[in-house]
């Protein structure tokens, strides 16, 4: 290990709760964002406990739909939008460019802040009669009639928007202008590309959720009528304003870990990763295609034949990107040399389950389909295999790789390949039964259902307390691994990218020298210092590169 | 003398406000509106001395918003109207076209 | 803490740390066009579905006070591009000037909407309980009408019913877009008069010079992004339904 380096470099709590460090910043990140998959995972632990028996004896059907609001509105704002970016991102990002900070590190700071007060609001709203208008806030429920804490919640999630927006401003002007000399564009890690195209989506869809949740909220304060047809209002345009960003942001969910597992599989494949031009174009197309989707998640409002068959063949368009990647990676892996440690196997794993999410979402792109698919299992299958397959294996993934960066430290490697093949045969036994329970009809948002449907539940249950322990075990091994982990050198992999060429941990300036770049991305081949020292050219520095 | 231009437009749009072009008045309301907000924009925020990036930068922004405001639109253009159904009787006037 | 001016620790150069400032306010920029984008949404949809209601309602804001305002907001939009000339060449003295000239034309702006908002508390005209569109026409002489005014009010109010029975409540939801939207915009605006004073403060110490001047710069673009709103609030709100007036 170094003797100096960002964890060490200063001591006590103001040097952390006042740090401009992006990588200090990353784990309070950490942090929070575990607490609030706790919470998040708490309320899906009731729920399938719930759901163990027809006839829902756990809790009332008032207090069900409380559960699954909160399970959403935790999991998705507080979790899974800032997991990647948040924590891997702010970490990564500027060792990747080469960038000794971000290019507004105070701002950085402050997003965490800002994080923290909207995560305040909505903890309280939990606190305070809870949340049941489900995580979609449809009105007129949420701007009129439901009896819980709908404005706390509402307040606290307008907030937390502007963490992201700042994140992604943060993201997005780091990448055009701090990166190190040799840097271009087409030698940028996929991983930054895929951080550059969700940033792109912060700054575009953040701000309608906000103004959006705002008039509801003021709706509901002050009775004000735009989404009341008592007074004129629409509860369509709810609808509209509301997946305008909520659709970009499931691509805000899975577009990080994509570029997590751009990284791994190159990697652990020991070969370039194929089709980059490819890879990163799609990063950018799923951003951009992302924002003209959204009337898909309200296909059976009563839309047109032509508005619906747009948003139908447009939703079929946006997994043409996403395909292209699943394509691309499996390339990578063709006639390379498979290593299969254990950010591989979420790699993998990624790559399987995604793809089940994705294709599933073509079905209910499908229009006829989609109008006996909506609302049941089969849409609580498949975001959760894209969101939870995806993303969160992405993220653990990602975890992974980079933990011995992060602390200078290795995980156990076998406890944590087992840790992850209990995740993965506790996922698919918990959502796999779900589309086939959506498939026979049974609704989602239900606290009841009928008997016939039971084994799948109680299968999906089962699997949830696998899934539960797959979560439990990395969270005890890496905490342990901080103080008792082998120490790690600068490349334990051998990885290629800026990053690795550092120290681990890193120095709070990130490198002793400003880097030159000038060696393409994923290049093991001409990179024979890969896995020894990791020694780079040291030239001076002279201005920064140019777009 | 950008201000006078601007300041020429306000009037336009105000006197035009008062005549009556039927349809046309919003397109023109809108019209000299983007005109003006168009001169601030180059020449006030020196946008036509910006880089390319910086334009493209404020493209996309408007762009966004053109989806944003396009889309939903074509959705409500396209939706069968239905009378309004409020505590009193339907308003035939008055519908979603 | 860092002095403005001083080269910050993540960057190599000056020029960097400038070129980032300017794309991150322009990014921020297109960010707002997005978040007033949604209300200008909501107002599209609305007034698309209710349009007597809308020009009823938008004949009741004072034509007088809201195109003064729209002057008043771009002259200080003229003297804001005038202070950042005056720092690219130097000027300090002037830079000062021109920078309270534009707070001073912004904080009119911002009084003219108090006395407008205080006339529509008077009007009940603020939405909720107390919200009443033919208020002025019932009332004429506590709303300070004309007689000749008093009768075109009861006659629009009137021709307004009968197109739509439900005029007053979608009267509440155009008065409910104005505040939102011109709420939102002020709101806007006293955070520039906010920045505009930290501002003049570091001007009157002569900070800004050709050689630096990034936070006039930036600052500028904000305050033009917030006038460029107020071009498309104005028409919109205000202009609506004037030709039947």
């Amino acid at each position: 290990m170094p003797r100096e380096h960002y964890l060490n470099a200063t001591y006590g709590m103001r040097s952390w709760l006042l740090t401009t460090d992006h990588k200090r910043i990353a784990l309070l990140y950490l942090i929070s964002v575990t607490f609030f998959f706790f919470v998040g995972g708490l309320f899906a632990t009731l729920i399938r406990i719930h759901l163990l028996t027809p006839g829902g004896y756990l809790v009332t059907p008032e207090m069900y739909n409380k559960l699954f609001t909160m399970h959403g509105v935790a999991m998705i704002f507080f979790f899974l939008i800032p997991s990647i970016p948040a924590v891997l991102g702010n970490f990564l990002i500027p060792i990747m460019i080469g960038a000794k900070d971000l290019a507004y590190p105070k701002i950085n700071l402050l997003s965490w802040y800002i994080y923290l007060v909207g995560g305040a609001f909505v903890l309280y709203s939990f606190a305070t009669g809870g949340l049941d208008t489900g995580w979609t806030f449809y009105t007129p429920l949420s701007s009129i009639y439901s009896n819980s804490a709908v404005t706390p919640a509402v307040i606290g999630i307008f907030i937390n928007g502007f963490s992201s927006i700042l994140t992604g401003l943060n993201f997005i002007v780091t990448v055009h202008t701090m990166r190190a000399p040799g840097m271009t564009w087409m030698r940028l890690p996929l991983f930054v590309w895929a951080h550059y195209a969700t940033s792109i989506i912060f700054i575009l869809g953040t701000p309608v959720i906000a103004i959006t949740l705002l008039l509801a909220g003021l709706e509901r304060m002050f009775n004000l009528g735009f989404f009341n047809p008592a007074y004129g209002g629409d509860p369509i345009l709810f609808q509209h304003m509301f997946w305008f960003y909520s659709h970009p942001a499931v691509y805000i969910m899975i577009l990080p870990a994509m570029g997590v597992i751009s990284e791994i599989i190159p990697t652990f494949a020991r070969k370039p990763i194929f089709g980059y031009d490819f890879i990163a174009a799609s990063s950018i197309g799923i951003a951009v295609i992302g924002f003209i989707v959204w009337a898909h998640h309200m296909f059976l409002t009563g839309q047109s034949t032509y508005s619906a068959v747009a948003f139908s063949f447009l939703t079929f368009l946006v997994a043409i990107p996403s395909a292209v990647k699943v394509f691309n990676w499996t390339s990578t892996l063709y006639k390379g040399s498979i290593a299969y440690d254990t950010p591989m196997l979420y790699g993998l794993g990624f790559i399987g389950l995604f793809t089940i999410g994705g294709l599933t979402g073509l079905f209910l792109a499908c229009l006829g389909l989609d109008i006996h698919l909506h609302d049941t299992y089969f849409v609580v299958a498949h975001f959760h295999y894209i969101m939870v397959g995806g993303a969160i294996m992405g993220y653990l993934g990602g975890i992974h790789f980079w933990w011995p960066k992060i602390t200078g430290r290795m995980y156990p490697e076998s406890l944590a390949r087992i840790a992850a093949i209990v995740l993965f045969v506790g996922f698919n036994l918990t959502f796999f039964p779900q589309f086939i329970l959506g498939y026979l009809g049974m609704p989602r948002r239900y606290h009841d259902y009928p008997p016939e449907f039971q084994v799948l539940n109680v299968m999906s249950t089962a699997g949830a307390s696998i899934l539960a322990l797959g979560y439990l075990l990395p969270m005890i091994y890496l905490t342990w691994s901080m103080r008792y982990g082998k120490v790690a050198g600068k490349n334990p992999w051998p990885a290629t990218g800026l990053e690795w060429t550092t120290d681990s941990p890193p120095l709070t300036e990130n490198f002793h020298d400003t880097p030159v770049v000038d060696w393409e991305v994923y290049d093991f081949e001409h990179r024979p210092e890969l896995g020894l020292s990791g020694a780079i050219s040291k030239k001076p520095a002279p201005a920064h590169g140019d777009d | 003398m950008i201000f006078l231009a601007l300041m020429v437009g306000t009037g336009m749009t105000v006197w035009a406000a008062y005549q009556n072009f039927g349809l046309f008045n919003i397109v023109i309301a809108l019209g000299i509106a983007s005109i003006k907000a168009t001169l601030v924009i180059l020449f006030f925020m020196h946008g036509k001395y910006s880089s390319r990036r910086t334009k493209l930068v404020i493209v996309c922004g408007f762009f966004w918003l053109a989806i944003m405001l396009g889309l939903t639109l074509a959705d409500y253009s396209s939706r069968h109207a239905e009378p309004s159904r409020s505590q009193s009787r339907p308003a035939p006037a008055e519908q979603f076209v | 803490m860092h002095r403005t001016g001083e080269l910050y620790g993540q960057f190599q150069t000056l020029e960097q740390q400038k070129e980032t400032a300017t794309l991150g306010m322009w990014v921020f920029i297109v960010q707002e066009i997005l978040f007033f984008g949604g209300l200008f949404l909501a107002y599209t949809v609305n007034r698309h579905a209710h349009p007597t209601a809308f020009g009823v309602g938008g004949n009741m804001l004072s034509l007088k006070l809201g195109g003064a305002n729209t002057v008043v907001l771009i002259a200080s939009s003229l003297t804001m591009a005038m202070a950042v000339w005056s720092a690219t060449t130097s000027k300090k003295k002037l830079v000062t000037l021109f920078l309270i000239g534009t707070l001073v034309l912004g904080c009119v702006f911002l009084g003219v909407k108090v006395v407008e908002y205080k006339e529509k508390f008077d009007h009940h005209l603020i939405p909720g309980h107390g919200f009443d569109i033919s208020y002025c026409s019932k009332n004429a002489a506590a709303c300070g009408l004309s007689a000749k005014d008093a009768a075109t009010e009861v006659e629009e109010i009137e021709n307004g019913l009968k197109a739509d029975p439900d005029l007053n409540a979608h009267a509440q939801l155009y008065f409910s877009l104005y505040f939102g939207m011109t709420g939102l915009h002020a709101l806007h605006m006293v955070v520039g008069a906010g920045l505009l004073l930290w501002l003049i403060l570091q001007a009157g110490k002569g900070r800004f010079d050709a050689n630096y001047n990034t936070p006039v710069e930036n600052i500028g673009l904000y305050w033009h992004f917030v006038d460029i709103v107020w071009i498309y609030l104005f028409p919109l709100l205000y202009l609506i339904n004037r030709h039947l007036a």
